[in-house]
């Protein structure tokens, strides 16, 4: 299914007229406390709703859109001309379109009711890229769902379903904190069939994505431990330390797979770099320097996990109330960049 | 926020199939270069669709835009009215169409269509209009649908497109029928609102009738009850013309009042006359209409006049006497005007005038002596007389001796004149056609006719047709039969297309039902037909509650359609279902997580009582669901029974 993350919505004031946007501003947080008690009241938005989030009419809402407008504006012209000129036609004509117009309304409707909407895979991103949340819009009709867009915050993801199927839509929504972070509040709208119209829900999947601290752009080496046994080479990263292959182990980082033998027919190995075996490094929070906060030493620690991860290097991981003994592959990075995003969040980072 | 997109080469081919289907009618009324113009646009923009080109620079378009506004000034004088604003309409469709870059330029130019298609109405609202007006407005929805979806085939874009409109269509005959109508104009209309309106003209001059002759068009329908009136009897009444200057003759002083003054005697017929738009007041009733007519006026020399120039087609109930005497006492000033003749004109006729009045003992005997003597001149009718120069009279009674009915009228008035005894010129229309499909009588712009009064003392103003002395053809059979062979006659008057002739009655007899029903539709037919379907006294209140009501049926009908999920009905989920529905109610849902038996074992636990006979349902579902062999209709009607028939107490 065709998907394509679109350009970025405006916020509240933003594009508007830098006047308005003056006149607006001390409005503001009684505009978005209203608007919030809108949500609740009108659209019941609220708590995360649980899957398979289903369309009834009950939370379909049309509206005219700017388009609908002009077009409701020349037809009030052209019934003024029809009676100005007696033109009995021109009644026909404007009392046809009027009437398209109200079939638009329960089409816009109709292409919105019973979709069903499931929350798919969320990948934990790294907070600074974009986090994707999918979500899977199913049809039960037998009849095609073209028009579609899906709305969060600055994104907007169009999309069309054939009859009886399913889409997977991918909301690609910009990260600025680590931690668990909520998809919310969705939109799902269509202005199909002549663009008149704007149908629209407002749904809050139960979708969530781990956000990992952003690594540290340019981190210290690794610790003294890991030095000792890398030497100096590594610690800048980016050396070409290829040093040959062996068989591959279930343990192995998928990373350094050879995948390109196991593409030509060869068996599965494994690219060693130099110095790695045996390489094991001890990432504690408490040796880092007293001067760094917080989100600093998460930062770090992030960054530290990559490289040692990227070098197939086994680690340590020691925080505060916790640690992770030593391991190495994908599941144990995981492992540990979850600790660190969950880190005194007060969610249960073993959850 | 919408985003701007670029239209695709499908999404311009409905828009220019649109924009052509629209602009393509107005073709007839449009001047050439404006055709021209807009023809090339649409070709230019076509080509640049082909090939994938950019619209021209805007510079470009808007000097286009400038020179065709000039053109439009010069060729109209203005801006304001229907042919200016039709004219001005098209041409920046047009440009739009060339010009579109967005999907937003792609949607005003589909309003302007739709403007453009209502204008289309302005000349024309035959049926074949209409229809191709529904086509343009398929196409212009396609063409909205097809920037919403254009994923979709062409043929299923059109017929969604299609679908739509068959959705609007029970919408608009309710709005049409019930929405409150108000009898225009709402404002005053530009001058040019009522060009184009045929008709007879309140004065007379050689030629002025002959040219109406050549045209087909109708001028009115009657619809009698029971028997009309012989063709003898069917003199139409319009102008009647006192005075003359030598040319032209023009209607003389008269009186209006809100009743006729004469008495109506003889065979009354009553009809309904459906007249067409000709921007003059007078009716052309047949002679002489009873004062059943409300609104109006009855003038001194018979006429029936409207209140207003008729610019909509109207429909009158009316009831005529032919047979009633008029006039039998009128002014001396009215007799006086009836004898004025100005001086130094057609000499050689007041000669023939003095001979024929000599010895004569009364009017009566003059009378009978001038068409005698008319008769033996041997006058020709023709649709195409010869040109008459100063001494018009003179020279078609002694000279030319051809002419149409408005000089044998003239002629024969001038005479009378001379020869002193009052007399005047009525012009108006004689005759008409039964049409055989609907049984109504069409009366045409070609049976515009012009005869004779004269006014005999003790007998009032006499009816003499002068015409009818060379070709009573004329007035028992119509033009046709009257002019002699080489004439040129309208195609459709021409004998022998019998076929046609008929083909067109068929034609008439339903477009008289679409004039009456659909174009002739105001208020006072709203009124009229509310009060059919027993609403008495129906005003706005009762026409916005039926409005509304009917609205909102129709409405729901739609949301019926909207909710039919045409799905593939399968009974065993239906009946799984329901199982879980019925359990629901006793707290004991199926999780979405748990299979038939899991779900089995914990209801089994749950409801000790039931245990068997629910361990026993879910695993025939399982068995059904998931067995091997395809589930057959039997065992599942079988299992719907048990589940139904669960008794959880």
């Amino acid at each position: 299914m065709h998907t394509r993350p679109d350009a970025p919505r405006r916020p509240f004031l933003a594009g508007r007229h830098p006047l308005v946007a003056r006149r607006l501003a001390p409005f503001v947080p009684h505009l978005l406390a209203l608007r919030a008690h809108l949500d609740r009241w009108l659209f019941r938005v609220g708590r995360p709703e649980p899957a398979p989030i289903v369309l009834g009419q009950r939370r379909i809402f049309v509206m005219p859109t700017s388009a609908g407008l002009a077009f409701a504006g020349a037809l009030l012209i052209m019934l003024i001309a029809s009676i100005n000129y007696n033109l009995s036609l021109g009644y026909a004509l404007v009392f046809l379109l009027g009437g398209v117009a109200v079939a638009s309304i329960v089409h816009a409707f109709r292409n919105l009711l019973h979709l069903s909407i499931t929350p798919g895979r969320a990948d934990p991103a790294f907070a600074g890229e974009s986090a994707s949340f999918r979500l899977v819009v199913s049809n039960r009709r037998r009849s095609r769902r073209p028009s579609l867009r899906l709305k969060a915050r600055s994104t907007i993801a169009p999309f069309a379903i054939a009859a009886e199927d399913s889409a997977d839509v991918l909301l690609a929504l910009p990260t600025t904190q680590r931690g668990w972070m909520q998809l919310g509040r969705v939109h799902i709208e269509t202005t199909y069939p002549l663009g008149l119209i704007r149908a629209w829900s407002v749904l809050v999947p139960d979708q969530r994505c781990l956000v990992y601290p952003a690594p540290e752009p340019m981190p210290p080496p690794l610790p003294e431990s890991a030095a000792r046994t890398l030497g100096q080479r590594s610690s800048g990263g980016g050396d070409d330390d290829f040093a040959g292959l062996r068989p591959h182990q279930a343990a192995d980082s998928p990373r350094h797979v050879a995948w390109k033998i196991l593409a030509r027919g060869g068996p599965m190995l494994t690219k060693q770099f130099s110095g790695l075996d045996g390489g094991e490094v001890h990432l504690d929070w408490d040796a880092l320097p007293a001067t760094l906060g917080t989100e600093a030493r998460l930062s770090r620690l992030a960054a530290w996990i990559v490289i040692a991860e990227q070098h197939g290097l086994a680690f340590s991981l020691a925080l505060p109330h916790a640690s992770v003994a030593v391991g190495r592959g994908s599941g144990h990075c995981a492992n540990c960049l979850r600790r660190l995003a969950l880190f005194g969040t007060g969610y249960a980072a073993d959850a | 926020m919408r985003e701007v997109r670029t239209p695709t080469p499908l999404q311009f081919g409905w828009l220019l199939a649109a924009v052509a289907a629209t602009v393509a009618p107005h073709a007839i009324e449009l001047s050439a270069w404006l055709v021209i113009l807009c023809a090339s646009l649409v070709a230019v923009r076509a080509a640049l669709s082909w090939r994938r080109g950019e619209p021209p620079h805007q510079l470009v378009i808007v000097l286009i835009a400038i020179a065709s506004g000039v053109g439009v000034k010069l060729e109209f004088g203005h801006f304001f009215g229907k042919d200016p604003g039709v004219a001005l309409l098209a041409v920046l469709l047009c440009l739009k169409l060339l010009e579109s870059r967005t999907t937003r330029d792609v949607r005003a130019a589909v309003l302007l269509t739709f403007f453009l298609q209502a204008g289309l109405f302005f000349d024309n609202q035959t049926p074949g209009i209409a229809a191709l007006a529904l086509a343009g407005t398929l196409l212009a929805t396609t063409t909205l649908l097809s920037l919403e979806d254009d994923g979709a085939r062409p043929a299923a874009q059109l017929r969604t497109g299609a679908v739509l409109l068959a959705q609007g269509l029970p919408f608009m005959l309710v709005l049409f029928v019930l929405f409150p109508r108000v009898q225009g104009p709402l404002w005053g209309l530009p001058a040019d609102a009522y060009s184009g309106m045929t008709g007879l003209s309140d004065s007379m001059a050689p030629g002025s009738i002959s040219q109406l002759g050549l045209s087909d068009a109708i001028a009115f329908r009657a619809e009698f009850d029971g028997v009309p009136p012989p063709p003898a009897q069917r003199y139409w009444r319009g102008p009647v013309l006192t005075r003359y200057d030598g040319r032209t003759w023009r209607p003389g002083l008269s009186v209006a009042a809100t009743a006729p003054g004469y008495e109506p005697s003889g065979t009354g017929y009553s009809y309904r006359l459906t007249l067409e738009p000709h921007n003059q007041p007078w009716l052309l009733a047949l002679d002489f209409p009873a004062a059943n007519l409300p609104n109006a006026r009855y003038t001194s020399d018979y006429r029936l006049l409207a209140e207003q120039p008729v610019r909509v087609r109207a429909r009158f109930d009316l009831r005529s006497y032919p047979a009633t005497a008029i006039g039998l006492t009128e002014t001396a000033a009215a007799l006086a005007e009836a004898r004025r003749l100005p001086a130094n004109v057609n000499p050689r006729t007041r000669e023939l005038a003095r001979e024929i009045a000599a010895g004569a003992p009364d009017h009566d005997a003059i009378l009978v002596r001038t068409l005698e003597r008319l008769r033996s001149i041997g006058l020709t009718y023709t649709l195409s007389p010869p040109l008459l120069g100063t001494h018009a009279v003179d020279e078609f009674l002694f000279d030319t001796r051809q002419g149409f009915c408005e000089h044998f009228a003239s002629a024969f008035v001038f005479l009378m004149r001379a020869a002193g005894v009052p007399a005047r010129v009525v012009t108006g229309y004689q005759g008409g056609e039964i049409n055989p499909v609907d049984r109504s009588l069409v009366v045409r712009q070609s049976d515009a006719h012009a005869w004779a009064e004269v006014w005999l003392a003790g007998r009032g103003w006499i009816r003499v047709d002068p015409t009818a002395l060379s070709a009573p053809a004329r007035i028992e059979s119509g033009l046709s039969a009257a002019l002699p062979e080489w004439d040129a006659l309208p195609l459709l008057r021409r004998p022998g297309l019998d076929w046609l002739r008929d083909l067109r009655h068929r034609w008439e007899a339903l477009s008289n039902t679409w004039n009456q029903w659909v174009l002739g539709y105001n208020p006072d037919r709203q009124r009229e037909l509310l009060e059919r379907i027993g609403f008495s006294q129906p005003d706005w209140r009762t026409l916005a509650v039926l409005l509304g009501a009917s609205a909102t049926a129709l409405m729901l009908l739609l949301f019926a359609w909207a909710f039919a999920q045409r799905r593939r009905y399968d009974p065993l989920d239906a009946a799984w279902a329901r199982l879980s529905r019925k359990l629901a109610r006793h707290g004991a849902a199926r999780h979405p997580w748990e299979g038939p038996l899991e779900y089995g074992q914990r209801l089994s636990t749950a409801f000790p009582g039931q245990a068997e006979a629910l361990r026993t349902i879910t695993e025939r579902y399982a068995r059904l669901r998931y067995g091997a062999d395809h589930a057959d209709p039997h065992s599942v009607r079988e299992l719907a029974r048990s589940i139904r028939r669960l008794n959880l107490k």
